[in-house]
């Protein structure tokens, strides 16, 4: 195969872990969500934890972007 | 007009060429956009408390509410004992916030956006964090990649992991800075670049898409600087109270 084709099939191939992260971000607010309704006035507590969570899944994303920059521009 | 691809904006100039031996020492678009950060924080906060008084004004509260954040998220987080430490985990918080910040005015320079910057401060947060735990707990520290309540079987298994994540700490703490930075400015010029491309007609389009974006990239500017921080609060309180 042509080095920069498979070059370009891997970087996209490392932006499937953004699936995962999809997944983990959505189940961090959902689930904020869901106990917020059950008792609102703990919600306020939690929403620092809950940024927390979701920097620290976004950052996962981030790092697959990092691998498909190291594909793409250093090898 | 000169192209501008997405990365060029995280090209270092160098402005004052300085040669220490083999070392190049210049000083660089990053180190003035970081001497900006230092003063500006350092400014805001002295004239902020110079003439503090009972009831605080504007500017006396924006110190006083950014005073309280990090000391209440040192004192979740590490309690009592952690006092100590508060003048380094505020000078911290404030670096990181004001380079982000300064980072989202157009034409700046993010230096956080350089791994090399993020990676030094997570370093020297690693090393001091290492260090602390040491000097409180001798040679007990090193307890600190036993797990506690495991059979005996599987330690040989779980202490690699352990030491294996603490190394990590430094990487992924730098990394997660850097890269949040990294994508969010890339993503700005390749929307501008959506803008041009698509000329007058359709160009609103991404343009009112870069204005939703602002936004968003000016709560991960906060919350990248919290995240940093209360991940060295963690760490400290991993090194004052092991497990």
């Amino acid at each position: 195969m042509d080095p920069a084709a498979a070059k370009l099939i891997g970087a996209g191939l490392a932006t499937i872990s953004l699936a995962g992260v999809g997944v983990g971000i959505g189940q961090i607010f959902g689930s904020f969500v869901q106990g917020a309704l059950r008792n609102p006035a703990a919600a306020p507590k939690v929403f620092g934890n809950v940024l927390l969570g979701f920097a620290l899944t976004e950052a996962v994303a981030l790092y697959a972007l990092v691998i498909a920059f190291l594909i793409l521009f250093v090898f | 007009m000169e192209s501008h691809g997405p990365f060029e904006q995280f090209v270092i100039h160098r402005l004052v060429p300085i040669q220490i031996g083999n070392v190049d020492a210049s000083f660089t678009n990053a180190s003035l956009w970081m001497a900006i950060a230092i003063l500006l924080a350092t400014i805001l906060m002295t004239l902020a408390v110079n003439k503090s008084a009972l009831v605080p004004g504007r500017w006396q509260s924006v110190a006083e509410v950014s005073y309280e954040f990090v000391a209440n998220m040192l004192r979740d987080n590490v309690g009592d004992q952690g006092k100590q430490y508060f003048p380094f985990i505020f000078a911290l918080f404030m670096f990181i916030l004001f380079c982000n910040l300064l980072g989202l005015i157009p034409y700046s320079f993010t230096p956080t956006s350089q791994i090399v910057v993020t990676f030094a401060m997570a370093a020297v947060v690693f090393i001091g964090v290492t260090i602390i735990g040491f000097a409180r707990h001798g040679l007990h520290f090193l307890m600190f990649f036993v797990p506690q309540g495991v059979p005996a079987f599987l330690l040989p298994l779980l202490i690699p992991i352990e030491i294996l994540s603490y190394l990590f700490r430094p990487i992924s703490l730098s990394v997660r800075l850097f890269a949040n930075m990294l994508a969010g400015h890339t993503m700005f010029q390749v929307f501008a670049g959506f803008v041009v491309s698509l000329g007058l007609l359709a160009g609103w389009l991404p343009l009112s898409f870069i204005g939703a974006l602002y936004c968003l990239e000016l709560l991960i500017a906060f919350l990248q600087a919290y995240v940093f921080t209360i991940l060295t609060c963690l760490y400290l309180n991993d090194a004052i109270h092991m497990h």
